[in-house]
């Protein structure tokens, strides 16, 4: 089974994949994890994972600065029924559009946009930064066997603000609510860092090596 | 609900650990990586590494260090020392940091701090401040920045000084205070109180930190969003584990996963 994360210039793919390796190794489960910047990959591949770190236009633009890129992620998730998975600034590239600095456009597979995280106590720093517990909204095959009690490490100032609240599969409360998890169909994505959050990370990520929607 | 923090710190020479970790029978106490790995499976929040290798020429060292510990740690790894230039961040993020502190550079020019936060994003961008309280009798309390370990004065008033670098775009303040660091009598709480509640991002308090209880007030007193303290845990005086129990003792809320 090939699992893939997209290597298009935002943040360090290297001890993603590590952590990966390390969930398929705990669990074992058999998985090549490949980092790699060649859509032909990406569309052959079994698993899409799609990181990314910094600024939603920096990646938006990031990504298509890889020829191809976005139609082999569409082909292998919308065509092949892949399962895929975004994480923080790639989760929130599944939204509409972004609106950190700019209005840029995301990939519009989940409904919603990517807003500034507005705590209703304004005292609250931001980014939200640290670790945080999960509310959960619906089961998902993701958060399986994943106790309530452990915590995930957030690092962020957006979050993604869905139009429709059943592709929220948990979020998690600062000052309000922020979306932590979506799904719907085989795209799931994540704000959190599943490969910096110890237990509960690991946990998620060998989920999704055997995640079969 | 985000809980507190509590981040140990281990200064790196030659990719070696100086002062080395002693709490727990680590084969080679001196292996940064080993140390990380210990203070993984201890419960840290995150863990900080900061570089004090003289010559900028034996980077290439310390790329291995936090490569191998990116690999084998699942938790944030924010490193500093020395992080002059872009490149360096970059090279620093590509080998496994999650946040890079930069300190001397950001002092001497502040645009450094906007054109990394630009490039790479305010949440992996920590500016590192060290303060030394330059109050005269009289006067309202007043804090300057000072480089090279508390050496060398710029006459750059703190305060301002951490509201402009958040201004420009950092994304979290690593706050020493160089009259109380090493001398383990607690945080100057007074000046992470005053830091803390004048900029919106978050703040680490750092230096001087003895008893557990100084953790307790750099958090409850200080306002800070988590706490920095190396020889502590190092000498095995207290564990992270003491550190979260006396902090939710204080009914400060800390992640016990």
């Amino acid at each position: 089974m090939k699992t893939v994360i997209i290597d298009y210039g935002s943040g360090n793919l290297h001890s993603a994949q590590k952590a990966f390796e390390q969930a398929a190794r705990l669990e074992s489960i058999t998985a090549e994890i490949l980092v790699t910047s060649d859509p032909e990959a990406v569309r052959k591949a079994d698993r899409v994972v799609l990181p990314g770190v910094g600024a939603f236009a920096d990646c938006r633009r990031g990504l298509d600065a890889v020829p191809g890129m976005i139609e082999a992620m569409t082909e292998a998730v919308f065509q092949n029924a892949r399962p895929f998975l975004g994480i923080c600034v790639g989760m929130q590239l599944l939204a509409e559009r972004g609106l950190e600095y700019e209005t840029s456009r995301g990939l519009g597979w989940i409904a919603g946009d990517t807003v500034r995280i507005e705590p209703r106590d304004p005292a609250l720093k931001i980014p939200h930064m640290g670790w945080n517990t999960l509310s959960r909204k619906r089961a998902h095959h993701l958060l399986e066997g994943i106790p309530e009690s452990l915590h995930a490490y957030f690092v962020h100032s957006y979050h993604l603000k869905t139009t429709n609240p059943s592709d929220i599969v948990a979020t998690t409360d600062y000052g309000g609510e922020l979306t932590a998890l979506v799904a719907r169909d085989t795209i799931a994505g994540t704000q959190f860092h599943p490969e910096k959050s110890q237990k509960l990370g690991l946990a998620l990520i060998a989920n999704f090596l055997r995640w079969a929607p | 609900m985000l809980k507190k923090r509590v981040i140990p710190c281990l200064d790196v020479k030659d990719g070696r650990v100086v002062k080395g970790v002693q709490f727990v029978d680590l084969v080679d106490a001196g292996d940064p990586v080993q140390s990380a790995l210990a203070y993984d499976a201890a419960g840290a929040d995150e863990l900080c590494f900061l570089d004090i290798t003289a010559s900028h020429e034996d980077r290439g060292i310390l790329m291995d260090v936090v490569q191998r510990t990116a690999e084998a740690c699942f938790m944030p790894l924010t490193v500093g020392g020395g992080v002059r230039t872009v490149e360096d961040i970059r090279n620093l993020l590509l080998a496994g940091a999650d946040k890079v502190s930069i300190m001397t550079a950001a002092v001497k020019d502040r645009n450094f701090v906007k054109e990394a936060a630009t490039k790479f994003g305010s949440q992996c961008i920590v500016v590192a401040i060290d303060a030394k309280r330059v109050t005269a009798e009289g006067e309202a309390p007043r804090w300057e920045i000072f480089t090279h370990g508390g050496r060398k004065e710029t006459g750059i008033n703190a305060l301002d000084y951490a509201r402009e670098v958040t201004a420009l775009g950092a994304g979290e303040l690593l706050l020493t205070s160089m009259d109380r660091d090493g001398t383990k009598s607690g945080y100057d709480i007074e000046l992470t109180r005053v830091i803390s509640d004048s900029v919106s991002v978050p703040v680490i308090a750092s230096g001087g930190v003895g008893t557990l209880q100084h953790m307790v007030e750099g958090i409850r007193d200080g306002h800070a969003s988590a706490v920095l303290a190396a020889s502590i845990f190092h000498f095995g005086e207290f564990s992270i584990r003491e550190a979260k129990q006396a902090l939710a003792q204080a009914g400060l809320s800390v992640r016990m996963d």
